[in-house]
């Protein structure tokens, strides 16, 4: 910094110690910045709704129709759409997504491997040895990827994928056991089974990343006194990783429910945005999301607060299960660092 | 095993004053062989392969759409689609050289809104003391933001932007896309700063730099790689984003040009709509297009995604 010949330090200068001072001053500021957005993204919509609110009362989240025509709004079917599919998403992600973290976490593939190198005797080459591991990593990369995919693919893929190729499967099932209500209705199209399995596609990822990490951060010490005591793998597995981790997974599975809740272009691209209370699954729906995804670009000004009102609606739900899902995962790591 | 075991138990089991017992008598060594008729191992077999299958299950789709993308997208991509203007509707051909260019545009701005909000904050995080209020305050924030429904933030633009300067623009889809990169690039710069060993800062600050040249000279620097990892993932995400653009910057036909001058407060093309668009048309011409535009997207998200973690790689680390 100093260039001078005799001392190679120096005292900062008034204007480095101003400068210091600045960019502190910045950083401080910034900070609370970010903090303020939320508030200012709440306020925002707050501010945009409140019109609304005050002239549709609490009698917009209880009535079913929304006609412009008739000015007659309600999210009703909204509401019950978004519960619905996110609740049915969850239950298949959370499945797959706690099944493949432990797939990962308890090493099987590198195991896999490793027994075929055994097999070939070579599983302490310099090259093959290190192929388990290399395998594992890949596998994790490639549930990572599914996360990477934008929404809008998913959503192409269940139009020209999922849809026809579940049609036929669903409309049999309807024939056949249609006093069954889940199957009350035929499949047309769009309908909330495709938006469902699209959406436990893009769920699973952040169940898997987050479950993972918190199944490999219980201490090994735990694993080694279970199979101590003669306990199978899977004993240990069910009746010790998992309850340990227990608070880790619950946390991952509430922000990936906050997720589905938010999730837009799958659904308006699946769920079929009409506005049935259905306990079908083959039934189109609607989301609170797709609503605005679908009526926002040519709304009128009127219809505008509306929707505000609903994007405020949906930001409560969101911004308290990603709340306390953030809550959970922060205890859950600080309960870990003294057991290590 | 079977052996191993009885000689561990014949150590432990002989207690003072209790008679010498041959502790091997009475065992049943068939009793500890493993065997699949155990219901116990059975089980543990079977749910050891039913993780896999599922595993096996989730990762399906992924090939599926891979293999979807490639064989519907793939047989359609031509020069033409890069340089030329959307089809209308029955017209054959066309291209969507304007939605790629919008989406950089697009992106770009937002990175550009959200790189210095996000690193200040992040330098200011991870220089705070440990138990600081306001730095955990805003590392949950940013963890809250993580989970910010997308289409909330195109609410948000849409309030704040479209309805303020009075139109769609390229400028109010960046400002929503900043607000979904921002925690990216906030957190995983907060960690990179963070890993940067704190000799380095202690000799910075014994050499008798201030903290604002420690930060710049030594801290931001060394961290760059990870910082660089952050940004790109951030961009990644932005990029394949559709939600906030479909009323802040919505779509157009025609390049983001007036005149002979890039315009960014008219309604800008991207490819997250177009694909969306165009997916719900009954043409055959414009669904082929969007399969080619979405194999395109997810080209460029996972090419940025997989430099942002080979960067991630390079930094050094304590």
């Amino acid at each position: 910094m100093a260039e001078e010949e005799k001392t190679i330090s120096q005292a900062p200068t008034g204007w480095q110690r101003g400068s210091d001072a600045a960019f502190r001053g910045l950083c401080h500021a910034f900070a609370w910045l970010s903090v303020l957005l939320i508030f200012f993204i709440v306020f925002k919509i707050a501010i945009a709704a409140a019109p609304a609110v005050r002239q549709y009362g609490l009698g917009f989240l209880t009535t079913r129709t929304w006609d412009p025509n008739k000015s007659q709004f309600g999210i009703l079917p909204e509401i019950w759409g978004t519960m619905y599919t996110s609740l049915l998403a969850l239950g298949i992600g959370a499945a797959f997504g706690v099944a493949a973290a432990v797939f990962l976490s308890e090493g099987y593939l590198g195991w896999f491997v490793f027994s075929i190198l055994k097999f070939f005797h070579v599983e302490f080459h310099t090259f093959w040895g290190k192929l388990p591991e290399r395998v594992e990593q890949a596998l994790k990369n490639l549930i990572e990827l599914l996360a990477a995919i934008p929404s809008v693919v998913y959503g192409l893929w269940g139009l020209f994928v999922i849809i026809p190729l579940i049609r036929p499967a669903c409309n049999w099932l309807h024939l056949k056991a249609g006093w069954f209500p889940l199957f009350g209705t035929d499949l047309s199209g769009p309908g909330v089974l495709p938006a469902v399995l699209v959406l436990s596609i893009m769920i699973l990822p952040t169940i898997t990343a987050i479950s993972r990490d918190a199944l490999v951060a219980v201490p090994p010490k735990l694993r080694m006194a279970a199979y101590g005591l003669g306990a199978t793998p899977w004993e240990t597995i069910l009746a010790v990783i998992l309850p340990t981790a227990a608070r880790g997974i619950v946390g991952g599975i509430l922000l990936a429910f906050g997720r589905a809740l938010g999730e837009t272009m799958a659904l308006a691209m699946l769920v079929g945005n009409s506005n049935i209370i259905s306990i079908s699954l083959f039934s189109p729906a609607n989301t609170l999301a797709a609503l605005l995804a679908n009526n926002f670009p040519e709304a009128q000004h009127k219809e505008v607060g509306l929707l505000m009102y609903a994007a405020l609606i949906l930001l409560g739900i969101t911004l308290v299960v990603n709340m306390i899902g953030a809550i959970i995962l922060q205890r859950a790591s600080v309960r870990f660092e003294g057991g290590k | 095993m079977a052996t191993h075991d009885a000689t561990a138990s014949s150590l432990t089991s002989r207690g003072p004053g209790e008679p010498e017992l041959n502790p091997l008598a009475g065992v049943d060594f068939a009793e500890l062989e493993k065997s699949l008729r155990r219901p116990r191992t059975l089980i543990n077999v079977l749910l050891s392969w039913l993780v896999a299958g599922m595993t096996l299950v989730a990762l399906i789709p992924l090939f599926s759409v891979i293999w979807m993308l490639l064989w519907r997208g793939g047989r359609k991509l031509s020069l033409a689609l890069f340089t030329q203007l959307p089809p209308a509707a029955l017209e054959q051909g066309g291209g969507f050289g304007n939605a790629i260019v919008g989406t950089l545009i697009v992106v770009a701005l937002a990175a550009l809104i959200s790189m210095p909000l996000g690193i200040l904050s992040a330098v200011f995080m991870a220089q705070a003391p440990e138990g600081n209020r306001l730095a955990s305050v805003v590392r949950f924030s940013a963890k809250v933001l993580t989970g910010f429904p997308s289409i909330l933030a195109g609410v948000f633009a849409y309030g704040a932007v479209v309805l303020t300067t009075g139109g769609y623009s390229a400028i109010a889809g960046a400002v929503a896309l900043s607000i979904l990169m921002l925690p990216t690039i906030m957190l995983t710069a907060e960690d990179a700063i963070r890993m940067v060993p704190g000799k380095m800062k202690e000799a910075a600050i014994g050499m008798g730099a201030t903290r604002t040249q420690t930060v710049l000279m030594v801290l931001l620097p060394t961290a760059s790689p990870g910082i660089l990892t952050g940004i790109m993932l951030a961009i990644a995400r932005g990029a394949g984003e559709t939600a906030p653009l479909l009323f802040t910057s919505l779509f157009s036909n025609y390049w983001p040009i007036s005149g002979h001058h890039l315009n960014l407060m008219q309604p800008t093309a991207s490819l997250a709509v177009l694909i969306y668009n165009f997916a719900g048309m009954p043409f055959q011409n414009q669904v082929e297009m969007a399969w080619a535009a979405a194999l395109v997207l997810v080209i460029m998200v996972l090419v940025t995604n997989l430099i942002g973690q080979s960067l991630s790689g390079r930094q050094v680390q304590s």
